[in-house]
């Protein structure tokens, strides 16, 4: 945690250090201490205690408020490798390689926005639908970009967003369909600078 | 989530069994998590999580996004005319923080 005075500036942090610093060294030096250091130490003792049980208290409410916003995250585990997303959507299911629409730019030169869009012909009738559009980026540090679920009200299965590529790397569409068959798309995507912050 | 109001486009006018585009874009940081402040602390992720279209009290398109998604994300997709209504778009952060937003659309 940074020893940051919570409203002081850092000349008054470095002030206040400077007379902790003083105040301990006198207690190293041993018992030959005069009345005013002494005075002086419990006067400082206070402000220390008052200002460590502040920092204490900021510590704690700011770990508290992390771990509230860690929980989402932690709820949905991040899946690190394009095989591991095919296998949790597939199982043992072999996809066919046709029938999905997957653009994207050949070459993406800020990989923070990269526009995509993913087509399925399909009637789009309650006896035959696509259920689930799922998007991944093999080479990001978490796969997943998005899925996107389907009604035979939808009347098309087609959706268009933007995406971020950290580097280039294959993007992998998958669909769903309501006959429980899959179709897998796959295209390269050159990028030149990547997104997703590192 | 930022307070800017959500853009939606959705034709002026449709008729009954039309298939439609419906465009969307929020304003949002899309925070993936996996940045580090400067003094080597984990930016929590914050990133819409949901978003869901619904037609007349019909849900009829549901997307769940991942940090991938771009910030401020744009969602373009279709929907058929089912008759007269108002769309619900609904947008759900991490945080927990809602927003909707109603659009209605007129048949002719």
């Amino acid at each position: 945690m940074a020893r940051r005075s919570p409203a002081g500036s850092a000349l008054e942090d470095r002030r206040q250090r400077a007379k902790e610093d003083r105040v301990i060294a006198s207690l190293e030096e041993g018992p030959a201490q005069t009345p005013g250091v002494l005075k002086a130490m419990q006067r400082l003792d206070i402000e220390i205690v008052d200002r460590r049980t502040f920092l204490l208290g900021a510590g704690a409410s700011l770990a508290i408020a992390t771990f509230l916003a860690d929980l989402p995250a932690l709820a949905q585990e991040p899946i690190r490798s394009l095989d591991e997303a095919l296998k949790k959507v597939l199982g043992d299911a072999k996809p066919a390689e046709s029938g999905i629409t997957l653009e994207v730019p050949e070459i993406a030169e800020n990989g923070n926005t990269v526009p995509f869009a993913l087509a399925v012909e399909s009637p789009m009738t309650p006896e035959s639908y696509v259920k689930t559009l799922h998007i991944f980026a093999s080479g990001n540090p978490q796969v997943g970009v998005a899925s996107y679920i389907f009604t035979p009200a939808s009347g098309k299965a087609a959706v268009s967003s933007r995406m971020r590529l950290a580097r280039t790397q294959d993007v992998v569409a998958v669909a769903e369909l309501s006959d429980g068959k899959f179709l897998l798309g796959k295209r390269g995507v050159k990028v030149t600078i990547g997104g997703c912050g590192g | 989530m930022s307070d800017a109001k959500p853009r939606i486009r959705v034709p002026a006018t449709a008729k009954v069994g039309d298939v439609i585009e419906i465009k969307t874009l929020v304003q949002h940081v899309m925070e993936t998590g996996n940045r580090k402040t400067a003094d080597g602390k984990v930016v929590p992720r914050n990133i819409i999580n949901s978003f869901t279209a619904s037609f007349a009290g019909q849900e009829f398109f549901k997307a769940e996004m991942q940090p991938g998604i771009s910030a401020n994300p744009y969602l373009a997709f279709f929907m058929k005319v089912p008759g007269p209504g108002e769309f619900e778009f609904t947008w759900v952060d991490d945080a927990g923080v809602k927003v909707s937003q109603k659009t209605p659309l007129a048949i002719g």
